[in-house]
């Protein structure tokens, strides 16, 4: 409920602006409703959404996958460690424009190297959140995998996963808008579609009703991310957890 | 008391077993330790806290192998070990942390049967983060036994809880031992309750430590009351007279 008056006041506030200023520097509530329901039906919003949303979805995979690989090797093993250790800080200080740059002039102004450009921006971050989760593996539940029997797959799903869950979600969360807003601006460097680059279009011409329409759409994108999917997940994972008194 | 050519389940042989310690210098916490264990006998390993049991049944459950001796097991082996800290899965139900270790052995069977005996069903869906130690305890004995091992270890089963569970849980264990062919190895530092449950008791001492005494006891279970108990103790912690054993002994004697 709170939630919901905080947004409304918003919305208020914006009305009232957009009125008094009465530029086009600040386009009002209706005139960028309008804009998103005439892009809706000519299907260019959600065709500019779901390009987005695709290299989204393929850049995570990638950041995830090979992150937590990684991050489990550099946790488990020091000489993995060491030797991972001085790229993974190059890569955490490396400025996403530069990854984003050399990938574009290195692989070509293409959508494999906009995917990999925005999954070696996250990358990283897993690898680190991994890595923490991994080093504070209890030995005390390896042994009881090691008494037990317990096959490599039983391990990972009963005694591992649970372990990294809470570090996995640090990463699913802060990776989620990571990545949406690093996937932007790829799009708007090299990308013929995309909101990234319907917004840099739009700010070519001055056209800010376009501007403020896509961007409210992608934000809608995201708190629905948010509220159907990473707060579901987070529950789940910790539903076996005591409810604080 | 071992049959003659009973099946030997586990033979130890601990030359020396050194830790560092933080300043990284050695410290050796074990010496000369001969052990071995056949189907269907119960031994106790008895010592004051810090003397390296617990560090002995780590090698008997193969968990710790950096040692200078032997340990053979045959690898058809079940072991199943409760450990002194329940260690079960906090993100799964009571239920769930009996299923897991019974799928690893591939056992089939219920898991009810299992929480019947040590009276858990009204706990079945509790996620193990939930339970009281006493319950835990419960959760970990069942665990060890779903898998039907062959060698149980146990780590200090019964410290810490309340008499009524305790005597419960040796009332199980002695039940166990009467009823099924598996050998037994219980650490303790409780002479009495070694004395109650077991046929072979080992009493650890020195540092490093060695076995200072070791007793065979034959007399039926049944018939292990508490005077008996308690005079066996006395006379045992004269051969192995130290203070700690002393207090020990006394602490025991109220109790009874």
């Amino acid at each position: 409920m709170a939630r919901i008056l905080s947004l409304a006041a918003v919305i208020v506030l914006w009305t009232v602006l957009a009125a008094a200023v009465h530029s086009p520097l600040l386009p009002g509530p209706v005139a960028v409703a309008e804009t998103l329901a005439r892009d809706a039906r000519s299907l260019a919003l959600p065709y500019h959404l779901a390009c987005t949303l695709l290299r989204v979805v393929a850049a995570f995979a990638i950041a995830f996958s090979l992150g937590m690989a990684a991050g489990f090797a550099m946790g488990k093993w020091g000489i993995v460690d060491r030797i991972g250790d001085p790229w993974l800080v190059i890569l955490l200080n490396l400025p996403a424009l530069v990854t984003i740059i050399l990938a574009y002039v290195w692989i070509g102004l293409n959508e494999t190297a906009a995917v990999i450009a925005v999954a070696l921006n996250k990358f990283p971050n897993v690898v680190v959140l991994t890595r923490e989760g991994t080093r504070a593996l209890s030995p005390e539940l390896e042994d009881v995998a090691q008494v037990f029997c317990l096959s490599g797959p039983a391990r990972i799903r009963h005694i591992v996963l649970p372990q990294l869950a809470p570090y996995l979600a640090a990463a699913f969360r802060s990776g989620i808008s990571i990545i949406w807003k690093i996937v932007l601006v790829v799009e708007l460097i090299g990308r013929p579609n995309g909101v990234g680059f319907v917004l840099g279009s739009a700010f070519s011409l001055f056209d800010m009703v376009t501007i403020f329409a896509y961007s409210i759409a992608f934000i809608a994108i995201m708190l629905a991310v948010e509220s159907l999917i990473v707060q579901p997940l987070e529950r789940n994972a910790s539903r076996w957890r005591r409810k604080a008194a | 008391m071992q049959a003659v050519g009973a099946e030997k389940l586990l033979e130890l042989r601990v030359d020396s077993k050194t830790y560092r310690s933080a300043r990284n210098t050695p410290i050796e916490v074990l010496r000369d330790f001969v052990f071995e264990l056949a189907a269907g006998s119960f031994a106790s390993l008895v010592g004051p806290s810090g003397c390296g049991k617990t560090t002995i049944l780590r090698i008997a459950a193969g968990l710790d192998r950096d040692f200078q001796g032997e340990r053979r097991m045959s690898p058809s082996t079940r072991v199943a070990m409760v450990f002194q800290e329940p260690r079960l899965l906090p993100w799964r139900t009571v239920e769930d942390n009996v299923r897991v270790a019974m799928d690893a052995a591939s056992v089939t069977g219920e898991v009810g049967e299992w929480l019947e005996r040590f009276d858990l069903v009204e706990q079945r869906r509790q996620y193990a983060a939930e339970l009281s130690l006493g319950q835990a305890r419960r959760v970990a004995m069942a665990r060890a036994m779903s898998v039907g091992p062959d060698l149980l270890l146990l780590d200090e089963p019964l410290v810490s809880l309340d008499e009524t569970v305790a005597e419960r849980l040796r009332g199980e264990l002695r039940a166990i031992a009467e009823t099924r062919k598996l050998g037994i190895l219980l650490v303790t530092h409780d002479l009495g309750e070694a004395i109650e449950l077991s046929d072979r008791l080992l009493f650890l001492g020195g540092k490093p430590a060695s076995v200072v005494l070791e007793r065979e006891l034959s007399m039926p279970r049944s018939r292990r009351d508490r005077r008996t108990v308690a005079a066996l103790a006395e006379e045992i912690a004269a051969q192995t007279r130290t203070p700690h054993n002393d207090a020990k002994l006394r602490n025991r004697d109220t109790r009874i």
